[in-house]
């Protein structure tokens, strides 16, 4: 059984997205010329989420994947709200006023956020009022807070990571009234969700990671070359200082049964996440919110669970390590993806992959022999090349999707082998997660004519 | 460097005398502008304008005055031979698959060998031979197959071993060859002086030639062209000749009254190289490698090689009228397959230094044929266009048809194949050509196999009936864009995909084609015929009858409601049209033809009817859905659905009455199938289509109905020896060739076009016979399948060609049907074939050079067939059309 290559690729292309910034007289003046995203699920129904938008009451644009894990819940809540967080995190002063005052007096309320989103990518309209009032209760604070000092972009990623997961552990303590919402706000609580997010605003790129998806920069160097610089730190048992970290946080009598099996407590392979109450909340809490929650979560035996060894919670942070970049002009290209790529593909053969596609697509010149010496052993070989090259990128129009489809198909020699990446998408739904896992990716375009400007 | 053509001056009117003419043909292009003579003044008549001067117009151009007309104005918007003839590849090959192509090859390669010598224009011709290489056993078994009809033409060639290529050729790799079919005689020239040499000799013989001349349009008055309307003023003349090559389509539609020439361009792609090392020797033989898509000839010391990619690029679709061709972009990424192809095939190539890579534009028509002939609408309107990259080949022989034609009225061969009105203004689309040429220029180098249909273009022309039985699993071919059933594959059934079936060998659809014509021995069948060309010819007196008693050769004043199959003959006696026409009142007259003559026999007639306003002539095709009964339960199953006796008594063979089916009322029954079987054809108002369908399928269940195609149609329409107009007979057949004498009377009292013609047949004897052959020691599952174009050996020697051929169900053997011709022995000249030399020869039929017993018969089997039928049965051995 195969899948023809038409079928492979409306497997590959069902959740391809792509945008460009809009030029004004011909001209775009963003450091950001378009992302292209895209996802494949293994599970179903798919755990990552992703999410694009800019913001429209400061400069700047905000893109970011989601790999939930015990089920979507909270990856779905981080893809709504986090941006949201950030954006009021940024706001000044005055802007915050101006929009607690709308909402007071019923006016219109200034748009904060421009989604760019592909039509699967859903927001609850249950949810929407309770996320709400959680925002404007962090917005009243933030009012009251008034530091009067300028927003730092840095703060402000960390203190918006940190406030949705307190809300989002708050919102499944109090419950909720409808018991449709009250099952959700448990639901998202008790999965999990890591977060990688970057935020672009000329030649200043953050990146605020919380987990084990990645931020790459894709380069190119003056010969031409292609090489990846990395932006972010996975939150694993792989990286040492995160071990460090959550050694240091706890007694030296846990040292042993921190880490086991290169697992937070031998359960969770991110060190840090948004949800998972079951690693935050002492144990006490967690089974009086199980045991007044409805039936449906009584009966899960995964919330019910107690991790082993469980002696001083909170034993995970949302928390996310910052990373600011000034963008250069050589820096070509952002990929952002959850960890399914980064299995199977190491960052440099992405950033050339990717890279190559870029230039590719726009920069495939005709041959002309003109009065050049050539032989036809010589253009032969210059075609085949060409040819090798072309005959993959001409089948995506995205970026994403280029690259999902060397991460699925590619074989050992490093080229997509259609046999191969017919046999990964044709596997049946109960196999597919055993062969790979939920990929999603964002492939940002830097404008390097505007970032060469700043210089 | 790279120029083989030569360059002309600007618009001198060419004259042989003209010293300057020779002086600018020897040297290359002049910098000289003073010298510039003035141009000269068009004529204000002439009474043939010529557009276009490359080979084709210049052909035309050289036969005409050759024939006798002088007063000949050819007009070339940019200059002579500057167009497609100058960047064409100058190969002239014989090997073409289709009879009327061959011959013009094989007539244009004796003109060029002397028409150096004839003109004194260096030509370049070089009799290098050719080689087509077979990298496949069905490769090499097309090639057998055009190797035979070569030989009976006396055209010599050999299939030889891949061995023997390489010692043609010693540069050709043979490790992935299984054969090779080697031409000696075809030929190298230099396109572009072939034409200068036609043209000088043209001027010699008085035709004027004006350059950087541009026709805008053609005028035409009541349907006779009256002249033209150039740049540079008007001309009036008798006859127009748009052998504008690509811009032909475009020059068509530029008047008021639109000629349809479908054709389209499409980007070509060749390689020159620099020499070799070695240069090569220009006597080198051409390469074909069909398989590799290309063709690589000796250039120079080096090569060029071209081919036809399976991704063709057309262009000009929006239309796009430049003087000449400018030279196009090279695309090495498109030639690149190409260029692998030419490297597997010669890898010694590959240090060779390239030149160029040349982009020419070729036309390509809707079908793989030329275009030539005189327009339908607009008299005295000629084309000769479309030559699918092969206008050197056909050049030559194409102009001299179509010369003919213009002076006699008809050309010296049967060139309805290549017909402009075998097209209608349905090829016209701009879409549709652009599609189908992305399909037929790949297919110059696929492997023709029998029934191979198009895939672009479909869907055109369709029955109401048509999803009705696609859902029950119709196969379909196509016929003049109308969409006809194949067969029916069963459910839970499945064919090959397209790729696989193709076959020369027993195809995949023998055994469901010999279920639905076993149906129709016993049951009943239904098929959807609706495609047949369908006239009424009406009036308010007796001119109807006497306007068809003179254009038909059958007695055509029968009683009301009779149905008379006759021919639609010319001067000389030929087919025409082959019809069946019922007498439907007094006055008026329902025709039915074969689909592909629905222009033909439009402007046959109306260029013959009298122009009165008492007769009408109309096109009655679309307005009726034709159902075929075919079978023995029919009559059952009729009278059944009409409450009205059908049996012979009642309703007899040949006869055709308005009648109520189910519900509906007005439904034309003709008591005739088309097939010899007994059954009855029903002409259903279109918007009846469906519910009568419904009727018949559901009454017939009992009987046992199914549905059939026309497949099934050709086998028993075969094997009951039934001719068909297009395959079997044409303009060139009498019916006293094919034993149809019964279909003339030449005694009815009216004098009728052929009649003469007829006349002297009787007399003095025919000199070919249509005849059938049933194959004797064909096992049908492992021997290549007969499919037409055979040749036929009668006691050793070649007596004539096959026409058709089907498997018979009933006979269990395959039967040929073909004309047999009485060659004599020492001069070759054409004797009067007689029944008893028919009778008293050892008959075999060569397919793909290997011979099979065969025997002849005049007539028909009856006795085999069980079905009882009536003494005056002429049905049976009358015609059948499809």
């Amino acid at each position: 059984f195969y899948l023809t290559p038409p079928q492979v690729n409306s497997i590959l292309k069902a959740n391809e997205y792509s945008f460009k910034v809009p030029e004004f007289d011909g001209k775009n003046v963003s450091s950001v010329l378009g992302f292209d995203s895209n996802q494949l699920p293994a599970n179903a129904p798919i755990e990552d989420r992703r999410s694009a938008a800019t913001c429209l009451q400061t400069r700047g644009m905000l893109l970011g994947v989601f790999d939930g894990h015990a089920g979507c819940a909270c990856a779905q809540a981080v893809s709504e709200r986090l941006f949201y967080y950030i954006a009021v995190s940024l706001l000044p002063h005055e802007t915050l006023l101006e929009i607690e005052n709308a909402v007071e007096s019923g006016r219109a309320l200034l748009p904060i956020l421009q989604w760019h989103k592909h039509p699967n990518d859903y927001f609850s309209k249950e949810a929407s009022k309770l996320y709400f009032n959680s925002l404007r209760t962090y917005w009243q604070e933030l009012i009251d807070l008034n530091s009067g000092e300028t927003t730092d972009v840095r703060e402000a990623l960390i203190n918006a990571f940190k406030r949705l997961d307190n809300d989002i552990s708050l919102e499944a303590q109090v419950g909720d009234p409808n018991s449709f919402l009250n099952y959700l706000v448990l639901r998202v609580a008790f999965s999990g969700a890591t977060a990688c997010v970057a935020h672009v605003d000329g030649v200043d790129l953050h990146i605020a990671n919380t987990g084990d998806s990645r931020a790459m920069l894709g380069v190119q160097e003056e010969d031409g070359s292609w090489s990846a610089v990395n932006l972010s730190y996975d939150h694993n048992a792989q990286n040492e200082h995160e071990v460090e970290r959550v050694k240091m946080e706890h007694p030296k009598s846990e040292e042993k049964t921190l880490v086991k099996q290169d697992r937070l407590l031998g359960l969770l392979m991110p060190f840090r996440a948004f949800g998972d109450v079951k690693f935050k909340w002492s144990i006490e809490l967690q089974k009086r919110v199980i045991e007044s929650g409805p039936d449906q979560l009584n009966e899960n035996e995964y919330t019910k669970f107690i991790p082993p060894n469980y002696h001083t919670p909170p034993y995970l942070t949302a928390e996310p390590e910052v990373i600011h970049h000034k963008l250069r002009p050589q820096d070509k290209f952002l990929v952002l993806a959850t960890d399914g790529l980064w299995e199977t593909m190491h960052r440099q053969d992405v950033a050339r992959i990717v890279g190559e596609y870029l230039t590719g697509v726009h920069h495939e010149q005709p041959i002309a022999v003109g009065g050049y010496k050539v032989t036809l052993g010589q253009m032969h070989g210059l075609l085949t090349e060409r040819r090798a090259r072309i005959s993959s990128v001409f089948e995506d129009q995205n970026a994403a999707t280029h690259l999902i489809r060397h991460a699925v198909g590619n074989n050992e020699f490093g080229t997509v082998d259609h046999e191969r990446l017919s046999k990964m998408l044709s596997l049946p739904e109960e196999l597919a997660r055993m062969y790979r896992d939920d990929i999603t990716i964002i492939v940002v375009q830097f404008n390097s004519h505007v970032i060469g400007a700043y210089h | 460097a790279a120029r083989m053509f030569l360059r002309l001056l600007s618009d001198i009117q060419w004259r042989a005398a003209n010293p300057k003419w020779r002086r600018m043909t020897s040297s290359r292009r002049s910098t000289s502008t003073t010298a510039e003579p003035h141009p000269v003044s068009l004529p204000a008549q002439a009474q043939v304008v010529i557009c276009g001067g490359g080979i084709t117009g210049t052909s035309v151009a050289y036969h005409l005055s050759k024939m006798g007309w002088k007063d000949i104005v050819l007009l070339e918007q940019g200059r002579l031979a500057a167009g497609t003839t100058r960047f064409c590849a100058g190969i002239v090959s014989t090997a073409r698959p289709v009879s009327i192509e061959l011959k013009m090859a094989n007539y244009s390669n004796k003109l060029y060998e002397q028409l150096e010598q004839e003109t004194g224009v260096p030509t370049g011709y070089t009799k290098t031979g050719s080689i087509s290489l077979a990298q496949t056993q069905d490769r090499l078994i097309s090639l057998k197959r055009i190797a035979s009809s070569l030989s009976v033409m006396g055209i010599p060639c050999e299939i030889i071993t891949p061995k023997q290529a390489v010692q043609l050729h010693p540069l050709i790799n043979i490790h992935d060859l299984v054969g090779a079919m080697y031409v000696p005689e075809d030929a190298l020239v230099t396109s572009a002086n072939v034409s200068l040499a036609l043209a000088t000799a043209a001027s010699r013989n008085g035709v004027q030639i004006h350059e950087r001349t541009s026709v805008s349009h053609v005028t035409v008055q009541k349907g006779r062209v009256t002249g033209v309307e150039t740049d540079r003023g008007r001309i009036q003349c008798q006859y127009f000749v748009n052998c504008a090559g690509q811009w032909a389509y475009e020059l068509g539609h530029s008047g008021e009254e639109p000629v349809h020439i479908p054709l389209h361009a499409c980007e070509h792609f060749y390689l020159l190289t620099h020499p070799l090392a070695e240069p090569l020797s220009s006597s080198l033989p051409t390469v074909v490698d069909p398989d590799g898509r290309i063709y690589i000839r000796n250039w120079q010391g080096g090569i060029l090689s071209g081919g036809f990619e399976k991704n063709p690029k057309p262009l000009f679709t929006e239309g796009r009228n430049q003087l000449e061709i400018q030279n196009l972009q090279e695309d090495w990424d498109h030639y690149g397959p190409l260029l692998s192809a030419l490297l597997r095939r010669m890898p010694g190539l590959e240090a060779l230094q390239i030149m160029q890579l040349v982009n020419c534009p070729e036309s390509f028509t809707p079908d793989m044929r030329c275009i030539m002939g005189e327009s339908p609408t607009a008299r005295g309107y000629f084309v000769l266009a479309g030559m699918n990259s092969a206008g050197v080949s056909y050049g030559g022989g194409a102009g001299k048809y179509l010369a003919e034609w213009m002076v006699n009225g008809y050309p010296s061969e049967n060139v309805w194949p290549l017909d402009l009105k075998r097209f209608g203004t349905l090829q016209s689309s701009r879409t549709f050509l652009r599609h189908r040429v992305m399909e037929v220029m790949p297919l110059m180098c696929d492997l023709k196999v029998p029934r191979w249909d198009f895939q672009t273009g479909r869907q055109l022309r369709t029955s109401p009936l048509y999803d009705r039985l696609d859902a029950q699993g119709a196969r379909w071919m196509e016929k003049h864009g109308f969409e006809r059933v194949k067969y029916f594959v069963p459910p839970g059934k499945d064919l090959l995909d397209l790729d696989h079936s193709k076959t020369f060998y027993k195809p995949d659809w023998f055994d469901i084609v010999g279920a639905e014509v076993k149906c129709c021995k016993e049951a009943v069948c239904v098929i959807d015929m609706s495609s047949f060309t369908k006239f009424e010819i009406s009036s308010t007196g007796d001119e109807a009858l006497e306007s068809l008693q003179y254009l038909f050769s059958n007695d055509l004043d029968v009683p009301v409601g009779h149905v008379v199959h006759t021919g639609m003959l010319n001067e000389k006696g030929g087919y025409e049209n082959d019809c069946s026409i019922a007498r439907l009142s007094k006055r008026s007259f329902f025709m039915i033809s074969p689909t592909d003559q629905q222009v033909h026999c439009w402007a046959w007639l109306k260029n013959r009817l009298p122009d009165d306003s008492n007769l009408t002539l109309e096109d009655v095709t679309w307005k009726y859905t034709a159902l075929n009964l075919i079978g023995p339960r029919a009559v059952d199953l009729l009278s059944e659905l009409s409450y009205a006796p059908m049996t012979a008594e009642h309703f007899p063979s040949l006869f055709c009455k308005e009648m109520s089916v189910g519900y509906a009322n007005g439904i034309r029954v003709m008591s005739i199938t088309h097939t010899g079987e007994p059954g009855f054809v029903l002409y259903i108002p279109i918007e009846y289509a469906l519910h009568v369908y419904n009727e018949v399928m559901n009454m017939g269940q009992k009987y046992g109905i199914r549905n059939a195609g026309y497949y099934a149609l050709r086998s028993l329409r075969i094997e009951k020896f039934f001719a068909f107009w297009g395959q079997d007979l044409d303009a060139f057949t009498t019916p006293m060739e094919c034993g149809r004498e019964f279909q003339v009377k030449l005694e009815k009292g009216v004098e009728f076009v052929g009649q003469e013609a007829l006349l002297e047949q009787k007399q003095n004897g025919v000199y070919k016979r249509f005849t059938m052959f049933i194959l004797e020691d064909h096992d049908t599952d492992t021997d290549l399948w007969p499919w037409w174009g055979e040749p036929i050996f009668r006691n050793g020697r070649y007596v004539g060609k096959t026409t058709s051929s089907a498997y018979s169900y009933t006979l269990e053997r395959h039967v040929c049907l073909g004309f047999v011709h009485n060659f004599d022995e020492k001069t070759g000249e054409e004797l009067v074939v007689t029944t008893d030399f028919i009778n008293q020869g050892e008959y075999e039929i060569d397919i793909a050079g290997q011979r099979f017993q065969a025997k002849a018969k005049l007539y028909p089997f009856s006795s085999l067939f069980t079905q009882r039928r009536r003494k005056d049965e002429v049905e049976l051995s009358g015609y059948q059309r499809e």
